[in-house]
């Protein structure tokens, strides 16, 4: 065997690959099938967002915040407004907090399904795929019916909510939940303990969690390594307070602490907790406005400050920095996707070339989340 | 521990490489010299009682005289926060990177570099990450202006409702 020559390849990986969700480049330095590193090339899809906040003004930057990250646009959106309400120091009506909590809430959902269903796709299981679009189409048009779009919603204001949920919607959401808490049992016996599907998982791309740490991952992935970290729960905003869930983390039970299965049992687990803040958040609803009187002119005191929200891809932080005037000074999104593709590298060392797939769609980043 | 608490330790560790505490409300922070802050962000990543373990934000600000580089740092064991920044000249800003205390300095010192044109002294890997690699000028500084073209592609264009509306003409 020692006479067999081998040689390094350097492979091109995306932009335009299907696994890349969005567009995303690695190059790949590969012996044979086995990586010896896999370079992350992105800032194929930055549009510059942070530029386009100092040219459009606060109100006018909104719509903006849903392009950060379309595939869950309702906490960059409530991010976006936390940010102005905490600069300008207003206060939401309870009501428009709720009605917060409950458009995000299935926006997480949406969103895990996504991930869940095109992980399932990319590693080549293509039914649990459209179950999973089935459900979150569901989602979109209970959203739809919210706020008039199924992607780049748009729904939420600085000081509350654009509107109030039409009348008839509460019940309709109810029955969704009822609809899609056995669903995901379907879901769980259709892929997620299939024997096939979990070795495929199962000690691929395992982080440590003091990496994970040290690295600034956040939500599922920082949660499946088994650090057990939420900022609804750790540092409460809105209402979350008022309603009782769990945090699911990581258990190394089918392989080791933080490996690709953990990332993707969380997020599994995750949306079943979505779902009991939903019907709690439904069933308390507080009669009142939805919208705090926010002038048209919208100039915050000179200042700055950082705010974090707990997205479907973990802690996004919003950093924004006011000179008094009707125009934010800076603004500076850090997003989960960003920091999980800087530990991408480390990762693919030692990997086989299918294991990135694996890889990417585990730790489900989303291309305009990392290139803003 | 308090933000402020945070930073009158700091004052007290290291004396006048601490340049000034503003505790202005909603985010105090303090701004440190930038030939120190390895030292800082070590110490506050080391002592046990700050123990920030997560860089969770590292971000650049043009202010027109000057270029701040602000570090949100986080501990996950005591629930803190604290803001540091340090001041550079708006001509060849340069600082040492903190690569070495958190990882996740590295991609966002890539970013503050590609976008503001701040080196980083030791990075490992300091090349442009959001824009192509041969672009000129650094974005979001407050004086850039977008070039006409980018390799032969016009980035304006003629408004086609100009086209339709006859009194334009």
């Amino acid at each position: 065997m020692n006479t067999l020559r081998t040689e390094e390849m350097t492979l091109n990986m995306g932009p335009q690959h299907p696994s890349t969700h969005g567009v995303l480049r690695f190059i790949v330095r590969a012996d044979g099938e086995v990586m010896r590193e896999a370079v992350p090339d992105v800032g194929y899809l930055h549009r510059s967002i942070e530029k386009i906040a100092e040219k459009v003004g606060y109100h006018g930057f909104m719509p903006y915040t849903d392009r950060v990250d379309y595939v869950c646009a309702m906490f960059t959106n409530q991010g976006w407004g936390m940010a102005c309400e905490k600069l300008a120091g207003i206060e939401v009506p309870r009501r428009g907090e709720y009605c917060r909590v409950i458009a995000a809430e299935f926006n997480r959902i949406a969103s895990h399904l996504l991930s869940v269903g095109t992980m399932a796709m990319d590693i080549g299981a293509m039914t649990p795929f459209t179950h999973a679009i089935r459900e979150r189409e569901m989602i979109n048009d209970l959203i739809e019916e919210l706020c008039g779009a199924r992607l780049t919603f748009n729904y939420m204001r600085i000081g509350g909510v654009g509107f109030d949920l039409p009348p008839g919607w509460r019940e309709k959401a109810l029955a969704y939940l009822d609809h899609f808490d056995p669903i995901l049992e379907e879901y769980n016996a259709l892929i997620s303990y299939n024997k096939i599907y979990i070795e495929r998982l199962a000690n691929v791309g395992v982080i440590a969690a003091d990496d994970a740490v040290n690295y600034n991952l956040v939500g599922p992935n920082l949660r499946a390594c088994g650090v057990k970290w939420d900022i609804r729960k750790d540092i409460p905003y809105s209402v979350y307070p008022d309603f009782e869930f769990e945090v699911p983390i990581g258990s190394g039970q089918w392989g080791t602490l933080g490996d690709a299965m953990d990332r993707y049992m969380v997020r599994i687990r995750e949306m079943a907790e979505s779902s009991k803040i939903l019907r709690q958040a439904l069933k308390q609803l507080p009669p009142g406005s939805v919208l705090a009187k926010v002038p048209r002119n919208f100039k915050p005191p000179a200042g700055e400050c950082q705010i974090r929200v707990e997205s479907a891809r973990g802690d996004m932080g919003w950093y924004v920095v006011s000179d008094g005037t009707a125009f934010p000074w800076r603004v500076h999104v850090r997003t989960g996707s960003f920091a999980a593709m800087g530990i991408t590298q480390k990762l693919s060392r030692g990997l086989m070339i299918a294991d990135l797939v694996t890889l990417i769609a585990s730790l489900d980043v989303i291309a305009p989340e990392i290139d803003r | 521990m308090e933000a402020l608490a945070i930073y009158q330790r700091l004052a007290e560790q290291f004396g006048d490489r601490i340049l000034e505490t503003v505790s202005k409300k909603p985010d105090p922070f303090c701004v440190v010299d930038p030939a120190a802050i390895v030292e800082v962000a070590q110490y506050l990543h080391d002592d046990p009682e700050l123990a920030m373990d997560c860089l969770s934000n590292q971000s650049g600000v043009d202010y027109k005289d000057r270029i701040e580089v602000v570090y949100h740092l986080f501990s996950y064991s005591h629930r803190h926060g604290a803001v540091l920044k340090v001041k550079l000249p708006r001509e060849n800003p340069a600082v040492r990177t903190v690569e070495s205390v958190w990882k996740s300095a590295n991609w966002m010192e890539r970013e503050i570099f590609d976008l503001l044109g701040v080196t980083f002294d030791g990075h490992s890997d300091l090349r442009r990450i959001l824009l192509p690699e041969d672009w000129v000028g650094y974005p979001l500084r407050k004086d850039f202006v977008e070039p006409l073209e980018y390799h032969g592609i016009s980035t304006v264009r003629e408004s086609p409702i100009l086209r339709l509306d006859p009194k334009a003409k």
